[in-house]
């Protein structure tokens, strides 16, 4: 296992400018609308949805019950529902309503350009380290 | 685990510096004991630090027996997860035994080492399973041999189905013939073993019943084709290495693959006897839960005992957690426990048993009303001392359950005409039941929920069933006491009570029935999962948990005029393959009726070396699985496959398997594989509610399992054929209903399509045709379907047929992705659980 799991992997994404902590991961027509994509950011996993209204939500990729990828879940304007045993999760909060451990979430907005733009540095909801 | 592990003697923020509140045990009194603390401001006062020898956080034992019956799953047993101890800024170290207590020093010492300060003590340590001396229950090393098992907690049980479920496992004794023992051997037979029980009273359950009751108790345990031994001694377990049967005294060796212990259990007093507290049976407590002559450290639950009992269920340590934790707390000193009346009921599907009190008259004045009906397996028995109920004891008829446990816990005084307690005699019906019912009786013994509990749910906003439940938690153990919740819900919302609102919803988003979906689908002329929100939602709001449902619901209704929004599909769905538990997938190509051809097998075969397929495996549906590919190659495969896709992963018409047939068995009467290959060619990939699995075998040996399948097809002599409906054999099993018997392979054909496309348009989402069936009715279907009775048979067959006449293969979508991305990865790339290369 390498110690930089997304060194290899083509998406992964470094910070716009040094010292801002924000990252653009390219167009936002990658997502298609109502569904996730998964992105690597400075070795961690992040899936990004886009709602059917248009707005993004970033969550960690990872789900923290069984490790399912959550960027292959269903979703609808407030949650994520992982593909593996149906956890659900707050795409704005990142809690579980199904009693899981929470997920870790993202700022995340597309610029005038439209590309994704994911705050790493500012971190919400209840997740405690 | 968790940043409060950092801060044992941490200050609360801006109040008196906290006590340490230390819990040994973190079973169902101990974690109860601490809610109830945290309910009186507990969280002000302590720092919590909890030690529990299971490595989970607090599960409801009681529901053991459900699961392992395989009614209710071991992920969905747990009160407290592991995050409630994270909220509730609890330390738990889950996985650690605590061996000693210092009173002198107050320090308890555990099995990783550590040594925890304490102020305040709680020892929660409950029992273990008894294993009376027999010979041959030990290995010379002293572990229990290979088969045989204690039942008591969530490892014993998850132990226990993985043994039953091995196919060399065919039989099984269970030793004791009590409450346990009657629920693990009622469990066992669920996995189609053969049980027998083995019990040492005269009679089953005899510390509950008398020997009328037990005799009574006998033939409905029997019927369920458990054999039953009473009077009987297990003197030792045979089997060097593993277990092969059981001696019994006077009488002839029973042989077997697995033993039950069942024969009671041992409160968990070790640590208290090395630490120099007061132990007769157990641990000895005063009325207000503290250890006698301790002023620090108090017990709760199976591990104590009050005033000389010791209690071996759930609804006294209720009790007990209430009084000591007004203690502890210092909520209501004045509090005090005076023991309990219990209770019980067994936990068997199909034998209702409940019992009180005496089993039968002990002094000369006392009455006994007995009433018994063996041939319907009901027996009731009552006995009356001074005009108060003492003792009851009711089989095979609950509905009086309710009022006797309130007449016995309360002393209430009882009607002159005393039969009235075992029926109800032209009186009140259920609801006026209810109505008696004051304040403050039991409605749910395993959570200790009151009457008044669930009247204050319903005042407060509560006004469905399931509501109710939610906030209460009643109903939530063994579920012995739901019709009783619901009835004292209705009648706590007097009439205004919201059917339970969801139950008859076609997908949890949608307040509509199906038929009244589809017919404002048809009304409104919506076309697409996201017009069906905008239009029937409340709210609009979108819902996950409906998605597929509705997409399914639309893509059978609407066919070709469907418009497909991706993201309503499952993620199998999108990519037409069936996701693993590390995020790859599984393809398997179509192979009608389990018939292969040299050309297929060599491109499978190229292309699971091309690939470098981990595994692949034949199916139980007769065709070849290429297990863990990862998402991005799933187009290749396909390509390289270019064969059509299996469907073995959508709610859609999967496989006809089928057997060998006249052509070629000596003794086919129909030609078996030629049918079932028509039948899979016309129906392959037509969505439904739920999974359609079709089989056609070619004579009544039935090679290829029709009797269980959805559709099942039989040749019988004569050229006809008989169609069964309904048959399952995976999670349930039951044998098909014979829907018709006809002459010839094309009739077999229609009748199939029709019933299917009835099923479509009738069933629930997610209802196997193996709960449709019996729901509606063979009678019903027969009438419909063969009989046309209600002239739709002309509809359905030109509906089936539009949905044949739209079918693509989905794997051709992969020269042209339907979605930006549509087969990138999404896996994780950390160490996820793999699947195994072989
Ligand atoms: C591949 C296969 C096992 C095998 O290696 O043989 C299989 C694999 C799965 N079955 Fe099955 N079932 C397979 C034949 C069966 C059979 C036998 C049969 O089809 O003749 C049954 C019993 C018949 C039945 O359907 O009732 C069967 C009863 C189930 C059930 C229980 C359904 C029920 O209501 O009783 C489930 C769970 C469910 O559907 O919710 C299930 C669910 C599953 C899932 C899809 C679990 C999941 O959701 O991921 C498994 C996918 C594993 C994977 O990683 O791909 N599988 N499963 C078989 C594929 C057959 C095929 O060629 O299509
Ligand atoms: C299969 C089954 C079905 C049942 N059905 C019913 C029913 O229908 N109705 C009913 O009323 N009751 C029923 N019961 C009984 C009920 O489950 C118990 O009464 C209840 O669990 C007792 O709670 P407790 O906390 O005292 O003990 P437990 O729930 O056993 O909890 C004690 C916990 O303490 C831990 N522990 C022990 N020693 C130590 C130590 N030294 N250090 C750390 N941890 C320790 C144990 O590992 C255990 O997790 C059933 C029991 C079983 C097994
Ligand atoms: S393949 Fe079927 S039986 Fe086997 S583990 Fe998966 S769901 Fe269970
Ligand atoms: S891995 Fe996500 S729910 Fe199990």
């Amino acid at each position: 296992m390498s110690t930089d799991p997304m060194g290899t992997d083509p998406m992964g994404a470094h910070p716009a400018s040094a010292d801002s902590a924000s990252y653009n991961l390219g167009p936002v027509d990658q997502i298609p609308f109502g569904e996730g994509r998964a992105f690597g950011v400075e070795g961690e996993q992040v899936a990004v949805f886009r709602l059917r209204d248009g707005s993004l939500r970033a969550v960690s990729a990872v789900c923290p019950h069984r490790g399912g990828p959550l960027a292959d879940g269903t979703i609808d304007r407030l949650v994520v529902v992982c593909p593996l045993h149906q956890h659900a999760f707050e795409l704005e909060t990142g809690c579980s309503t199904t009693g899981a451990e929470p997920l870790r979430t993202y700022a995340v907005q597309a610029d005038g350009e439209q590309n994704i733009i994911l705050l790493s540095s500012q971190r919400v909801g209840n997740y405690s380290a | 685990m968790t940043s409060v592990l950092a801060r044992p003697h941490g200050r609360h923020p801006g109040g008196a510096p906290r006590r340490r509140l230390v819990v040994v045990g973190n079973g169902m009194a101990g974690a109860r004991a601490v809610e109830e603390i945290l309910a009186r401001g507990g969280a002000g006062q302590f720092s919590i630090t909890m030690f529990g020898d299971e490595p989970y956080g607090n599960y409801n034992r009681i529901m053991l027996s459900h699961v392992l019956s395989g009614e209710e799953s071991d992920a969905d047993i747990f009160l407290n997860a592991l995050s409630w101890y994270r909220e509730n800024s609890i330390t738990l170290h889950a996985g650690v035994r605590v061996d000693r207590i210092d009173k002198p020093t107050k320090h308890v010492f555990s099995n990783d080492g550590r040594v925890t300060p304490y102020d305040t003590l709680i020892i929660a340590t409950g029992s273990r399973s008894h294993m009376p001396p027999m010979d041959g229950l030990y290995t010379p090393g002293g572990s229990l041999k290979h088969g045989i098992f204690g039942f008591r907690t969530i490892d014993d049980t998850r132990r226990m189905v993985q043994h039953a479920q091995q196919d060399q496992h065919r039989r099984a004794v269970v030793i004791g013939g009590g409450l346990l023992g009657l629920e693990a051997a009622y469990g066992l037979k669920s996995h189609g073993i053969e049980v027998e029980v083995v019990h040492s009273g005269g009679h089953l359950m005899n510390a509950q019943m008398g020997p009328d009751g037990g005799a009574v108790l006998r033939r409905s345990v029997e019927a369920l084709g458990i054999g039953v031994h009473t009077s009987s001694r297990t003197t030792a377990v045979l089997g060097t290495d593993k277990v092969t049967g059981v001696s019994l005294r006077d009488r002839d060796n029973i042989a077997c693959d697995m033993v039950v212990v069942a024969a009671g259990i041992r409160p968990n007093v070790d640590i208290a006897v090395l630490s120099g507290l007061p132990v007769e049976r157990a641990i000895v407590v005063d009325d207000q839960l503290r250890v006698q002559d301790e002023d620090h450290i108090y017990a709760v639950g199976e591990c104590v005992q009050h005033r000389g009992e010791v209690y071996g269920l759930v609804a006294p340590l209720w009790e007990q957690a209430v009084v000591l934790a007004n203690h502890v707390t210092g909520a209501d000193t004045s509090s005090v426990y005076l023991g309990s009346r219990t209770a019980t009921k067994l936990k068997v599907a199909g034998v209702d048993v409940a019992s009180m009190g005496l089993h039968g008259p002990e002094l000369e004045t006392d009455e006994h009303i007995v009433f018994s009906e063996s041939g319907r397996g009901v027996f009731k028995s009552i006995v009356v001392r001074d005009n108060k109920m003492v003792g009851a004891t009711l089989l095979g008829d609950s509905r009086k359950v309710a009022y006797l446990t309130q007449a016995f816990d309360r002393g209430l005084p009882l009607p002159e005409e005393r039969i009235a307690l075992l029926f109800d005699v032209g009186g009140p019906g259920g609801e006026a039941g209810v109505a008696e019912l004051d304040d403050g009786a039991q409605v749910c013994n395993c959570n200790g929920v009151s009457k008044g509990a669930l009247v204050a749910a319903v005042m407060g906003g509560c006004a469905s069933v399931s509501g109710a439940m939610d906030a209460t938690r009643a109903g939530k153990g063994c579920g012995s006491c739901k019709l009783l919740v619901r009835q004292v819900v209705e009648w706590a919302a007097d009439g205004a009570v919201e059917e339970d609102p969801a139950a008859s919803y076609y997908v949890p988003g949608i307040p509509l029935d199906k038929a009244a979906l589809m017919a404002a689908i048809r009304a409104q002329d919506l076309r697409s999962v996201s017009q069906v929100f905008a239009a029937l939602a409340p709210g609009s709001a979108e819902d996950a948990k409906s998605k597929m449902g509705l997409a399914s619901l639309l893509k059978m209704m609407l066919a070709d005029r469907y418009i497909d929004e991706r993201d309503a599909r499952f993620i199998n769905d999108r990519v037409h393959a069936n996701i693993q538990r590390d995020g790859t997938f599984s393809v398997v190509p179509q192979m009608k009726g389990g018939v292969t051809s040299v050309q297929q097998l060599r491109r499978i075969a190229d292309v699971a070396e091309k690939h470098n397929v981990p595994l692949i495996k034949l199916t139980g549906g007769q065709r070849i699985d290429l297990l863990g590919i990862p998402k991005e190659d799933l187009p290749q495969v396909w390509a390289d496959l270019d064969m059509p896709s299996g469907y073995a992963y959508g709610k859609s018409f999967r496989t006809v398997k089928t057997c060998v047939g006249k052509d070629f068995c000596r003794y086919g009467t129909g030609d078996s594989t030629s049918l079932g290959i028509q039948i899979e060619s016309r129906f392959q990939g037509i969505e439904a509610p739920a999974k359609l699995k079709l089989a056609v075998s070619g004579c009544p040996r039935n090679c290829a399992e029709s009797l269980v399948k959805d559709v099942g097809v039989v040749a019988v002599e004569g050229g006809r054929w008989e169609v069964y409906v309904g048959g399952a054999a995976g999670a349930h099993i039951r044998k098909g209903d014979l829907l018709a018997t006809v002459d010839d392979p094309e009739e077999v054909t229609v009748l199939t399509g029709r019933f299917m496309q009835y099923y479509r348009e009738r069933a629930n989402w997610l209802e196997r045709t193996y709960a449709f069936v019996p729901r509606v009715g063979i009678g019903h279907l027969r009438a419909v379907i063969v009989e046309d009775a209600e002239g739709i048979a002309a509809q359905l067959d030109a509906a089936m047929q539009a949905s044949v006449d739209s079918y693509v293969d989905p794997w051709s979508e992969r020269d042209d992705p339907q979605t930006p991305g549509q087969f990138r990865t999404s896996l994780p790339l950390t160490v996820l659980p793999q699947v195994p290369v072989r």
